[in-house]
């Protein structure tokens, strides 16, 4: 299925066409769900965090390093894909089993147009273009939010949160957060389109293929998550 | 002209194509007719390569298109044009994107050229002036026009319609099937129509093949499908009432 997926498409400018026209479905559409979950999730670490802290000896800056490592670690790029993987997952597949069983995709085979790559390729390429830009967004909400949730609680000072965001930061933790969200991206629409593209019958098994879509998708991306982790920050 | 030569299809061990030898002649509206569920659907699909036979060959005015490979398919498929069953319209473009979307896809043509051939073919359907509708907001019968549009957009050399006239009512059934006939004899293609309504057989069927148990039972045209002798053909042919009455009428004249 790749294969036929990165072919060259039959036109370039249908390609950069479609290509924009899912950057706004599955990016800068998502970017509300985003942005309401980076600031609670980023809010909720900072609580917690501050909420454990017993133990004199810890720094009062920790609440804001770890919630800037755990943000830019793990929360932004696994959680959000996680999230993205049900909202651009299931729209995904939804939309090209449609076409599937209404037989628009014939259509498309019959006229001599390469379906796989004339749908798939700008899918893919929007994920790779702005989940990225999805993550880093929701990595300074994140950090915005745990802000906020110390100074209303009235838990920490604005200088002291920010001298623990700027604590040890190591800028490969950004590359590796990247890196992960760039597979998560590719594994999230691959894996969707896969499910509406193969599916059969009529709309009651669009809407399976769509579930199986989401659940495929959020068990991968856990499963790349761990070899990733292992790869690029133990080896 | 198209001709199959010796094609079988089975699905998971089931055979539902037998050895079927036919030609489907230029500039005729050849129809291929059968109860439900006898492997018409799927002898067009083979033909047209949305299922791969196994064994048999396909000829498209003697290219071999079983022995050819992707990019050569994809060219003989400029020269097909399809009608769906339920039309398949491109649900997300308005009507003239549909009609526009083969044309700007594997043509050189100017926007204007595009937009010239585009209203010719939406006049050709009678849909002029409904350029902006979104498929969505069209009737069945409209949007079997719009894919005859589509489908012509190109110049077809073999135009395939699936059920051109499932879902709707008989008058609209007629305008289709005229649409599909007057459009087959002024461009010379060769047509290909799958249908079980007897209306349209008597209506437009220059050439006809009956398939019966994934079997070419029998070929003929309008004119001696209403006389042929065999059992399963007149059992058909005449499975409605109103046939059944026309018969008896016919024969107490006779």
């Amino acid at each position: 299925m790749l294969g036929v997926v990165f072919a060259r498409p039959n036109r370039w400018r249908f390609f950069w066409k479609h290509t924009l026209l899912e950057i706004e479905q599955i990016g800068i559409n998502s970017l509300p769900i985003v942005a309401l979950m980076s600031t609670f999730m980023g809010a909720v670490i900072a609580l917690q965090t501050a909420s454990s802290m017993e133990s004199p000896l810890l720094p009062d800056y920790t609440v804001g390093f770890i919630t800037q490592s755990s943000t830019i670690l793990e929360f932004s790029p696994t959680i959000i894909s996680l999230i993205l993987a049900g909202k651009v997952g299931s729209n995904v597949a939804s939309e090209i089993g449609t076409m599937r069983v209404t037989e628009q995709i014939d259509a498309l085979e019959i006229m001599g147009v390469n379906s796989l790559n004339f749908l798939v390729l700008p899918k893919i390429t929007a994920a790779f273009v702005f989940f990225p830009v999805l993550v880093i967004f929701s990595m300074a909400l994140s950090m915005l939010g745990g802000w906020l949730a110390l100074l209303v609680s009235d838990l920490t000072t604005t200088e002291i949160y920010i001298l623990g965001v700027r604590s040890f930061f190591n800028p490969f933790h950004i590359t590796y957060a990247l890196s992960k969200t760039l597979v998560f991206g590719f594994l999230i629409v691959s894996i969707s389109s896969f499910f509406g593209y193969y599916v059969k019958g009529g709309s009651l098994d669009v809407g399976k293929a769509s579930t199986q879509a989401v659940v495929s998708s959020s068990v991968a991306i856990l499963i790349a998550n761990f070899i990733l982790t292992q790869l690029m920050l133990l080896s | 002209m198209i001709e199959v030569q010796q094609l079988s299809k089975s699905f998971n061990g089931q055979k539902v194509l037998f050895d079927i030898d036919h030609i489907f002649e230029e500039g005729k509206v050849n129809l291929i007719i059968g109860q439900s569920g006898q492997g018409k659907s799927v002898l067009a699909k083979c033909i047209v390569g949305l299922y791969e036979a196994d064994a048999g060959q396909i000829l498209f005015d003697q290219r071999n298109f079983t022995q050819m490979d992707r990019s050569e398919r994809s060219n003989i498929r400029q020269e097909i044009g399809m009608l769906f069953q339920a039309a398949a319209l491109f649900d997300s473009m308005t009507v003239e994107q549909n009609v526009m979307f083969p044309l700007q896809m594997f043509t050189n043509m100017t926007k204007a050229e595009i937009q010239v051939r585009t209203d010719f073919c939406l006049e050709r359907v009678n849909l002029a002036g409904r350029n902006k509708l979104m498929p969505s907001e069209c009737s069945g019968g409209m949007q079997k026009r719009v894919g005859i549009a589509r489908a012509i957009a190109m110049n077809p050399r073999y135009l395939f319609c699936d059920e051109p006239n499932s879902g709707l009512d008989p008058k609209t059934s007629i305008v289709i099937d005229k649409l599909i006939r007057d459009i087959t004899h002024e461009y010379n293609i060769t047509t290909v129509v799958i249908t079980h309504d007897m209306n349209s057989v008597m209506e437009i069927g220059d050439h006809i093949l009956f398939i019966h148990q994934g079997k070419k039972w029998w070929e003929g045209n309008r004119h001696s499908i209403i006389n042929a002798s065999n059992p399963e053909i007149e059992s058909f042919v005449y499975a409605s009432s109103f046939m059944k009455e026309i018969r008896s009428q016919l024969q107490k004249k006779a």
